[in-house]
């Protein structure tokens, strides 16, 4: 039985209301234990309450309400007995621009109690290990998007942290270099024991993850292995785009008592014999339909299902 | 024990070297302050001293010797607020949510952007004070050791005050006029350009409460120290040091307590 890394129960955050804005909930009761050992990710749209989430878990926010323990340790009241148990990756970068690679490093080193020959060779193979031994003695201001982002990672793994947590760490990154860094951090979970939490808002992302949590509007709205919460919706997903969606709509749930949605413009259906009742649909409408896609559902059909958007809907991000 | 130890020197040793790594790698800071202790000297040497020309003859000026310890002041004053600029820096930077996610101590990271920015007030300190001889200064030993000592708690009472207005404020703009309104009034009434003994009493009342009055005055002491050169009703050297330590501890509690608070709201 392995013990859980993550134990958050009733976790509720309020940004207090300011000039031009009014109070907002970013998280909403959220209860949520992650064991040991698993690589999970938090989806959401923008504004989602991800980022608060992450925060409260790498101790920089108290949260209003609601518990969160770390390897049993209290994240509230403890928060530094939490941070040396935990290695954390932040979306903006968080280098020292005008200390080269290494000197950022064997800063971070410091920070974590570390010194001496043993800090050098840790330095050393966190550098290895991350195919940045050759720029060790470049400025970190020089350097690429990509290459930041791993110095972020070396940095947050000098100290062996039992937890990983990282806000969507692939902002910025091409998808060679996005492709790239999920491999590592799956070898990590795979080599090391280590656990991880990824913050995301890419639907590809979330696949690669053990279990994840869809958090809208500060609450956890699905919960459960990527494959598992595809299951959930029917066997195919059927996207029509008409002229008049409305209408059509009313129509195909008429004629085929089958239940369908309307999400930006387009005709949702989702049917455990997709193809046949594509064929069907078409022979009875096709003069109306503009096109017609059946594919198998994704997270964004879960997301769209769950609370009618996209986790993309520019309406709702606010970034 | 070694642990604990090692969460509390370690990150001040690594946060004051970086301090000062930073200093020296921006080229624009480091003529900034090799050079203005050099225009402070070379204008007041060539308007107020006669003695400019000739090192070593005595002080003819009155006023020179009496403007040079303010100078001396100022400069600390200034470099030792400016320098909690970083903290501004490191918070738009990003790397301030590094230091903070790690384990180290609040009072820790106040501790070492104070211990930084002194050292880096006390180098141009230092710098002004090797040139007083050059304007007809006798420094004694004991007066060096005065100076270095006033110069290095000024700058950490000086910093500490910057930390607590740093860490709340999030642009460097701002932070340039909220301080020049406490740098000119605490500058202005420290005894550098008045004694005390001249003010008014509700003047003197403000000049009492400011830390600066007491860096002036025992500046004054260690580079005369061979006349009574303390203004009459200050205190005397012991009791003036004591005070700049209470001053500095009351300034670097407040910062602690400021640090320590943590946020409902980070605006990283």
């Amino acid at each position: 039985m392995s013990s859980l890394a993550i134990n958050i129960s009733g976790l509720t955050h309020r940004y207090p209301a300011k000039k031009g804005s009014e109070e907002r909930k970013a998280l909403d009761g959220v209860s949520l234990q992650i064991p040991e050992r698993e690589l999970f990710g938090v989806l959401g749209p923008n504004g989602g309450g991800k980022s608060t989430l992450f925060k409260i878990l790498s101790t920089l926010i108290t949260p209003t309400e609601g518990s969160v323990k770390i390897f049993g340790e209290d994240v509230i009241s403890h928060p530094s007995r939490v941070r040396s148990l935990i290695g954390v990756v932040f979306q903006s970068p968080a280098l020292d621009k005008k200390l080269t690679v290494e000197e950022n490093l064997i800063a971070q080193g410091y920070l974590y109690g570390q010194s001496g020959h043993s800090l050098r060779e840790n330095v050393k193979a966190g550098l290895e290990r991350m195919g940045l031994w050759d720029r060790r003695k470049e400025f970190a201001e020089k350097l690429s998007g990509g290459l930041k982002r791993r110095v972020e990672i070396a940095k947050a793994l000098l100290h062996s942290p039992r937890l990983l947590i990282l806000d969507e760490p692939t902002t910025g990154l091409d998808p060679g270099m996005r492709r790239e860094l999920w491999d590592y951090l799956k070898e990590l979970q795979n080599k090391s024991g280590m656990t991880l939490v990824v913050t995301t808002h890419l639907m590809e992302e979330a696949d690669g993850c053990e279990r994840i949590a869809l958090l809208d509007k500060g609450k956890i709205v699905s919960l459960g292995a990527p494959q598992e919460l595809r299951k959930e919706l029917g066997g195919n997903v059927i996207s029509i785009k008409s002229a008049d969606p409305e209408r059509l709509k009313t129509e195909i749930e008429a004629a085929f008592k089958a239940g369908a949605s309307l999400a930006d413009g387009e005709i949702r259906i989702e049917k455990e014999m997709g193809p046949d009742f594509l064929a069907q649909v078409m022979g009875k409408f096709s003069s109306q339909i503009h096109s017609i896609t059946i594919g198998k559902p994704t997270l964004e059909d879960l997301f769209l299902r769950k609370t009618g958007r996209r986790i993309s809907d520019p309406e709702h991000s606010h970034a | 024990m070694r642990k604990a130890t090692n969460y509390t020197l370690l990150p001040i040793l690594i946060l004051v070297r970086r301090e000062l790594v930073r200093f020296f790698r921006q080229r624009s800071r480091v003529i900034g302050a090799i050079a203005s202790p050099l225009i402070f000297w070379f204008l007041l040497g060539s308007g107020l001293g006669k003695s400019f020309h000739a090192a070593g003859a005595p002080v003819d000026a009155g006023y020179l010797e009496y403007f040079y310890p303010g100078t001396l002041a100022l400069m600390i004053l200034f470099t030792a607020i400016f320098s909690t600029i970083s903290v501004i820096e490191d918070r738009n930077e990003g790397f301030l949510q590094s230091v903070l996610v790690a384990p180290v101590t609040r009072g820790g990271i106040v501790a070492s952007k104070v211990i930084g920015g002194t050292l880096l007030s006390l180098i141009q300190g230092l710098f002004l004070l090797a040139l007083a001889p050059l304007v007809g200064y006798h420094l004694t030993l004991a007066g060096i050791g005065l100076a270095v000592l006033t110069m290095s708690l000024m700058g950490l009472t000086l910093t500490a005050l910057g930390f607590v207005f740093a860490w709340s404020l999030n642009s460097v703009q701002g932070f340039h006029s909220i301080m020049n309104m406490v740098l000119f009034p605490m500058w202005l009434l420290s005894g550098a350009l008045f004694p005390y003994s001249e003010a008014p009493t509700w003047l003197k009342g403000l000049m009492a409460v400011n830390p600066l009055t007491y860096g002036v005055s025992l500046l004054r002491t260690s580079l005369s120290p061979d006349q009574a050169s303390i203004a009459p009703g200050l205190p005397s050297s012991e009791v003036s040091l004591l005070l700049i330590v209470v001053f500095g501890i009351l300034f670097y509690i407040v910062a602690a307590v400021v640090v320590g608070r943590r946020a409902k709201e980070v605006s990283i």
